[in-house]
């Protein structure tokens, strides 16, 4: 399969008035056609601020894309016009949000959004443009879409909002679809609704797909592979089961260890914490950020910013930022507790 | 630290295992209006519809449930946040629905809240010692302001704040450090009780262990009672002993945790557990919702029938025959 983004060295700052928002600080992956990508990471990680910014959304100034390429089908996004980037943007490359409500005009029914995006970006009549709308509406599992069409955003619950937005994002038959903690704000069961229709429509579609979430669990069932993110970079990546089974970077097993599990008893149990807290992004990231955390961390990783590279020789897919060798370390452990 | 623990305890006459709080038939009707300068009631939002159940000293009952279930308005209900529409609170043997109001400003002492928005919860023109030592002067517990000022480092120091900080600003502190400083407002009185309302949902994933930690902690070392409400399912199967499912204002189960994640019965649980993700993909990619169907929750009555030891459930006796 052909690879149809790829993010190189990707630099976003903010230059406010309270000094260097250091948002993303060198960020570089690969995503293949049909691909569906996690991006996780928690509040200030640069999950969404990159995304944002390579798709010419961030406000400029404050921000300001200081490097890198962002290559969609081989051409440089960061390059583009607005005018050029807008064609993209809603065509070939659909973006859904968190909050629906505000994603949506509230004094233009849903239909009427939907067809203009249809006729702005395919060239579709009127008639042809309704009936596709409908026809998407129901792709969604909206019941009764012909006469829902005709509804205003208010007329729907937040789980149908989001189905909505959905449709307005396949609208196009996008190559992409980016979506930026589309199911945060739902409850539970209608996430599980989102998350199933998700997976049977990237199946139906083909297209790919890259799902921000702080959610390790929402990742899990869906992405074919993951990027954990912690202080503006990518500190570890790779095929999903890989990550989530054997992580090699300290941050991700942090993670994974504190998060308590629907399907373990917790019972005379103690999580285990991270501490301390994600750094400041004001100050400028020298070193492993996640350094003055990390039990395992090594002198250089206060000094020197670890590339991400290849695990090892076994698994050239998975890639960690690290100076340590965080599987060796453990298997040290394991063996002092046994002696 | 030990002056806290001290002081903390040196009125805590509860013993563990006895009932501290008795709810019984808790209803909270908001009254919607119609009409401009004649307002008529034209009907009501049953947020909390005769709901019951007992919560022991020194145990954490977990209070689950989506938007609207009704169960933050059934903790606000509980401390008289909202005045119930009917129903018995019964707190420390005493009722606090009929209690008067100089009676139910002493009891307050004893039953705290935790909010769930670190940010919304602290007044940003007060220090951080000032907010941690109001309850204090409010109730005029340490009049003297030398004693509640070392107090008040004693709590922060507890609660994992450096006791510096007493002069300094919410806006200077991180989520986890705010909800930190909420914890040592709750604490500063020495309650029995505390509801925690999402204490851990409004903060960052590498945080929220650390807030649990703190608060199973302060639970053993005070002998805190807690209603932990929330709804993160995997949370609360962890931190709690017991655990009751709302939905639209009713319970609809109740029993001991591991018993209602093993062997769920009311089809409201059993789809609301299916839709828990779990951060492990070989799992995840097997796993099966189990669809919610409207028509199996409309036979939900409010009386709890106890299917084994401990499990309650909401359901009509067809019901449990499937």
């Amino acid at each position: 399969m052909g690879v149809l983004l790829e993010v190189k060295d990707l630099v976003v700052r903010f230059h406010t008035q309270e000094g260097v928002v250091y948002a993303v600080n060198g960020v570089s992956y690969r995503l293949n056609e049909g691909e569906t990508l996690g991006i996780v990471g928690e509040s200030g990680s640069g999950k969404s601020v990159h995304v944002l910014a390579m798709m010419g959304l961030i406000p400029q100034p404050p921000g300001k894309i200081e490097q890198g390429q962002v290559l969609f089908e081989g051409q440089d996004l960061l390059k583009m016009t607005p005018r050029q980037l807008r064609s993209i943007r809603g065509d070939k490359i659909a973006m859904i949000f968190q909050d629906p409500m505000t994603s949506l005009n509230p004094v233009l029914t849903v239909g009427e959004q939907i067809i203009e995006a249809i006729r702005l970006h395919k060239g579709f009549s009127q008639s042809q443009a309704r009936k596709r709308t409908v026809e998407l509406l129901e792709m969604v599992g909206i019941a009764d879409a012909a006469r829902r069409v005709d509804d205003y955003p208010h007329q729907f619950s937040g789980g149908m909002r989001q189905r909505v937005m959905i449709a307005m994002g396949l609208s196009c038959d996008p190559k992409l679809l980016i979506a930026d903690e589309p199911t945060t704000a739902l409850d539970v069961t209608i996430q599980a609704q989102i998350l199933d229709l998700v997976k049977d429509l990237k199946k139906e579609l083909g297209m790919a797909m890259i799902w921000i979430t702080h959610d390790l669990g929402v990742v899990a069932g869906l992405a074919d592979t993951i990027n954990v993110m912690y202080a503006g970079r990518v500190v570890e990546r790779g095929p999903i089961e890989k990550v989530f089974g054997n992580p090699a970077n300290a941050y991700t097993l942090g993670l994974l260890n504190s998060l308590p599990r629907l399907d373990q008893s917790g019972a005379e149990q103690r999580l285990i914490q991270i501490e301390g807290a994600p750094p400041d992004m004001r100050i400028e990231p020298i070193g492993d950020s996640f350094a003055p955390r990390n039990q395992y961390a090594t002198e250089r990783c206060f000094k020197e910013t670890p590339p991400l590279r290849v695990v090892d020789a076994k698994n050239p897919d998975h890639f960690t930022a690290a100076w340590y060798d965080l599987r060796a370390l453990r298997a040290q452990e394991t063996q002092q507790e046994t002696v | 630290m030990s002056n806290v623990s001290t002081l903390l305890k040196n009125t805590s006459s509860v013993q563990l295992g006895m009932p501290l709080l008795d709810v019984k038939h808790l209803v909270k009707h908001f009254p919607i209006t119609s009409g401009i300068i004649f307002q008529r009631q034209v009907g009501a939002v049953k947020a909390v519809d005769d709901v019951s159940f007992t919560l022991y000293a020194g145990e954490t009952l977990g209070l689950v449930g989506e938007s609207g279930s009704g169960k933050s308005t059934t903790g606000r209900a509980i401390l008289q946040l909202h005045k119930p529409t009917s129903g018995e609170v019964i707190f420390e043997g005493k009722d606090l629905v009929t209690m008067n109001a100089a009676d139910l400003r002493k009891t307050r002492r004893r039953m705290q809240m935790i909010f769930q928005d670190p940010y919304a919860s602290l007044n940003p023109r007060m220090t951080v010692g000032r907010i941690v030592g109001e309850p204090l002067e409010i109730h005029n517990v340490m009049p003297n302001s030398k004693e509640r000022q070392e107090y008040v480092e004693n709590l922060l120091q507890r609660v994992g704040l450096n006791p510096y900080f007493t002069n300094r600003f919410p806006h200077e502190f991180s989520g986890g450090q705010r909800q930190r400083v909420g914890i040592a407002r709750a604490l500063a009185l020495n309650p029995s009780f505390i509801v925690a309302d999402e204490p851990i949902s409004a903060l960052d994933v590498s945080i929220q262990a650390q807030v649990v930690n703190l608060l199973q902690d302060l639970q053993e070392e005070f002998q805190l009672t807690y209603l932990f409400i929330a709804h993160d399912l995997s949370m609360i199967r962890y931190i709690c002993k017991r655990v009751a499912v709302m939905y639209k204002g009713k319970i609809v189960e109740l029993a001991d945790t591991d018993e209602l994640y093993e062997n769920p019965i009311h089809p409201y649980t059993r789809t609301l557990l299916s839709a828990v993700p779990i951060p492990d993909p070989v799992i995840e990619k097997e796993r099966r919702r189990i669809p919610s169907k409207p028509e199996d929750f409309i036979e939900t009555s409010s009386d709890l029938v106890e299917v084994s030891s401990g499990h309650f459930v909401a359901a009509s006796k067809a019901h449990l025959a499937h």
